[in-house]
């Protein structure tokens, strides 16, 4: 077996693209989850309007990449506020569940034939990536050194995507210091003494989930433009449950959580995928046991079982502070 | 009661495992047509899209050939044609898939053969043939024949305007009845423990799974099959119980952290399923391709006799289950624990009893759901979980916790669904329940027949 590549994949995984597009992702609903205790599990839908709007925009009306960024983020803000205005008076379990249907009606929009023409149906949308990499000030060659070694398109895309991480965990960190951020805390603990002082409880978590739907916006562009194209059932509840499992490893109401969490998330992943498929090529593994199709499977059963046994016995994850989440409303 | 729940949880896998294990034979016997491969199921491809934007050039289109109902049908040529010139050919196998490895990225119309077409869909045609398809450089693409009646639009208009909603009122009908059954054991479980349970999708595929390893691995006929997958079903739903629920509740973890368990779990095992099972969708030996008989004389509404007693076997048990909780002294005291269940105990009733006789039978009717899905549009790893956010809807109408609810919102989810359809394209049926979800959580959150009560 390969140790060398395996390990040096695994290193690459804890940076590369999807590190960064999860990161984003938990960093958003950190802020919905986290410090808010909203149950939001329509955060794919928020990643698939951020995609959807660079992509529609670029390749089907022809717009600069900028305005497609900028109607991602509408999209999302419009999302949000169709979205929470409704349901976020509703308790908990309800949210979740409505949360979730309203992103498979998003999915299902985008992947229906009526509206292939904007959103190129189940096929998706391709060739609207290269506004952005026309953006880079990078040309030719590879760049980075041992395991993380990019080519020049990659290295643009993940120093673009590690900016906006850094940018959003500092965002995140000034805010939930701030007044504003107590607030919402607050609401997470005890909803009903927040509203005893007169705080407009509904309003904060109006703005919170708007907030966390725009960073997984940034998520949708960064996954988008890494990958050049655009697939509906990229976004399906599968990519929220994902999420869930990087915030909750890292540990939510943390400002690092999401970031650590992705990081380790997509390592470990890559590292017992590298495993499985060495062994099995080995012959450690017999085929008759595990083909090197059902590897895949294995890492999906794997990430259910991670989530399952991080909320038995280690809600809070790897830095969280369990007093910091109480998960235990009624 | 740290330790119980690490074991009751090491228990339950090992259990799923062992259950599981055993079908293993049956993969290697019968090697599953690797179609995931081509088309990753939807959320496979989430994980797997990375690695597909680096693999090398050799592109393909993979053509599926299914009815309107949802069958694949097998034996189909299918070819691709470029400027006039054939470019690659085939016939679809057991699954309706079949891969034209074409030469190079391009534009192709992809041809399917009506002569080929087998007796079993004698007057079916291709919606759309052929179908135009831009093949991109490094990329697969996917192209799908649905085979309907020849001019169904037409024949529609004949039988005057009356046909269709009938036909439509009762597949609902049908759907409706799956659903219910299906939602009763969600509902009642929601009700008696508070527990949003995302893994009873994963119960749902479990009775249709096991009853097609009790027919096509053991060999039994299919009713005894059947009666297998709904006990083996029960038993699964006291296992989840025991071994990984019970010690959670004990251990008085939040309702919020349950119901995350509960989706890890249902990630976990569907999974599992399609590790042993395959991604490719099967059927019950002996129940496909059954005919429709024209159930009123008038050509109004055509049903298969299958489910015409399938949807008697539906309603028979769903009036018994009521019976059994209006008239029973454990039925009452099931219905004590959902509306309070301190009071309930206060009052001498066993609730640990009345938690464990709900998994029992709510699992077991979800295993019966799953075997009636199956035996209408085939069996897949993803079946229950495709169907839960409709059992979600029907359980959130009728109103959390409430049996009967369960009951009429499934009812009204599966007629919605169908009767949706005289109106918007049949591919958006399932968007409309969704909505109607979305509308009645902000309407009436309690449902339909739930006590009103701030939920929010």
């Amino acid at each position: 077996m390969d140790w060398g590549s395996i390990f040096s994949n695994a290193a690459a995984a804890a940076v590369g693209l999807d590190t960064v597009i999860y990161a984003l992702a938990a960093l958003g609903l950190n802020i919905q989850f986290g410090y808010a205790g909203l149950l939001n599990f329509g955060q794919a839908a928020f990643v698939a309007l951020g995609a959807y709007g660079v992509a529609t925009m670029v390749a089907i009306a022809g717009l600069p990449f900028g305005v497609g960024v900028l109607v991602g983020l509408a999209a999302a803000v419009v999302f949000a506020l169709l979205l929470g205005l409704p349901t976020l008076r509703l308790r908990a379990d309800y949210l979740a569940i409505a949360t979730i249907a309203a992103a498979e009606v998003v999915r299902l929009l985008a992947r229906s034939n009526t509206l292939t023409d904007y959103t190129g149906g189940s096929n998706g949308l391709q060739g609207f990536a290269e506004g952005f990499y026309d953006l880079s000030p990078l040309s030719g060659g590879s760049y980075g050194f041992g395991p993380w070694t990019f080519s020049a398109r990659a290295t643009w895309v993940l120093l673009v995507g590690w900016v906006l991480v850094a940018l959003v965990a500092l965002f995140t960190w000034a805010v939930m210091r701030s007044p504003w951020g107590r607030v919402l805390k607050g609401i997470r603990e005890d909803e009903d003494a927040v509203r005893s002082l007169g705080k407009n409880v509904y309003a904060y978590k109006l703005q919170a989930l708007v907030l966390g739907g725009v960073i997984g916006a940034l998520a949708g562009f960064i996954f988008a433009l890494g990958r050049a194209s655009v697939q509906p059932d990229n976004y399906g509840t599968a990519f929220t449950f994902f999420t869930y499992t990087v915030l909750l490893l890292g540990g939510a109401a943390r400002v690092f959580g999401p970031i650590v969490g992705a990081a380790i998330f997509w390592a470990v992943l890559s590292l017992t995928d590298g495993v499985l498929r060495g062994a099995i090529s080995a012959g450690a593994i017999p085929s008759a046991l595990m083909s090197t199709s059902q590897v895949g499977q294995v890492r999906f059963m794997l990430v259910g079982l991670a989530l399952m046994l991080l909320m038995i016995f280690r809600p809070q994850g790897i830095f969280g502070d369990r007093k910091e989440l109480a998960l235990d409303a009624r | 009661m740290r330790t119980a729940a690490a074991t009751g949880v090491g228990i339950l896998l090992t259990a799923v495992a062992l259950a599981l294990g055993a079908s293993s034979a049956s993969a290697a016997v019968v090697p599953a047509p690797v179609v995931a491969a081509a088309t990753p199921a939807p959320e496979a491809s989430t994980a797997a899209g990375t690695d597909q934007a680096q693999e090398p050039a050799g592109e393909a289109v993979l053509a599926r050939v299914r009815t309107g109902e949802g069958e694949d049908v097998a034996g189909v040529d299918v070819t691709a044609v470029q400027d006039g010139d054939v470019a690659a050919e085939g016939t679809t196998d057991a699954s309706g898939s079949v891969e034209l490895a074409v030469p190079g990225p391009g534009a192709y119309d992809i041809e399917l053969d009506v002569d080929s077409l087998p007796a079993a869909v004698e007057g079916l045609e291709p919606r759309q043939n052929p179908i135009s398809t831009q093949v991109e450089p490094g990329q697969d693409r996917t192209v799908a024949f649905r085979l309907e009646e020849a001019g169904a639009a037409s024949a529609d208009e004949g039988r005057g305007s009356l046909a269709p909603v009938l036909q439509r009122i009762a597949t609902g009908l049908r759907f409706g009845l799956v659903i219910a059954l299906a939602a009763i054991g969600l509902s009642m479980i929601f009700g008696t423990t508070g527990l949003t349970n995302f893994a009873h999708s994963e119960l749902i595929t479990f009775g249709a799974l096991s009853t097609y390893f009790a027919q096509a691995v053991v060999g039994l006929p299919f009713l005894l099959a059947a009666v297998v997958g709904v006990v083996a079903s029960a038993a699964f739903g006291l296992a989840n119980d025991r071994l990984l629920w019970q010690p959670l509740r004990r251990r008085g973890t939040g309702l919020i952290a349950m119901m995350i368990i509960s989706i890890g779990l249902s990630l976990f095992l569907r999974y599992l399923y399609l590790y042993f099972f395959g991604g490719s969708p099967r059927t019950y030996e002996g129940y496909s391709g059954q005919a429709g008989v024209d159930v009123l004389g008038l050509g109004l509404v055509r049903l298969r006799p299958l489910d015409l007693v399938t949807m008697a076997l539906s309603a028979v048990i769903l009036v018994v289950v009521a019976l059994a909780l209006v008239r029973t002294r454990l039925g009452k005291a099931t219905r004590a624990v959902a509306d309070n269940p301190a009071l309930a105990a206060a009052s001498g009733i066993d609730v640990d009893r009345v938690i464990r006789t709900v998994w029992i039978v709510g699992t077991a009717l979800a295993g019966l759901a799953g075997i009636f899905l199956g035996l209408q549009q085939g069996i897949s790893y993803l079946m229950g979980f495709q169907i839960l956010l409709l059992v979600f809807a029907a359980v959130t109408l009728g109103g959390l916790g409430t049996a009967f609810g369960a009951v009429l919102g499934a009812l009204v989810v599966g007629l919605f669904i169908e009767l949706s359809t005289l109106v918007i394209p049949n591919e958006l049926q399932n968007l409309g329940a969704l909505v109607i979800l979305i509308v009645i959580l902000l309407v009436r959150p309690q449902g339909i027949l739930g006590r009103a009560q701030r939920v929010g």
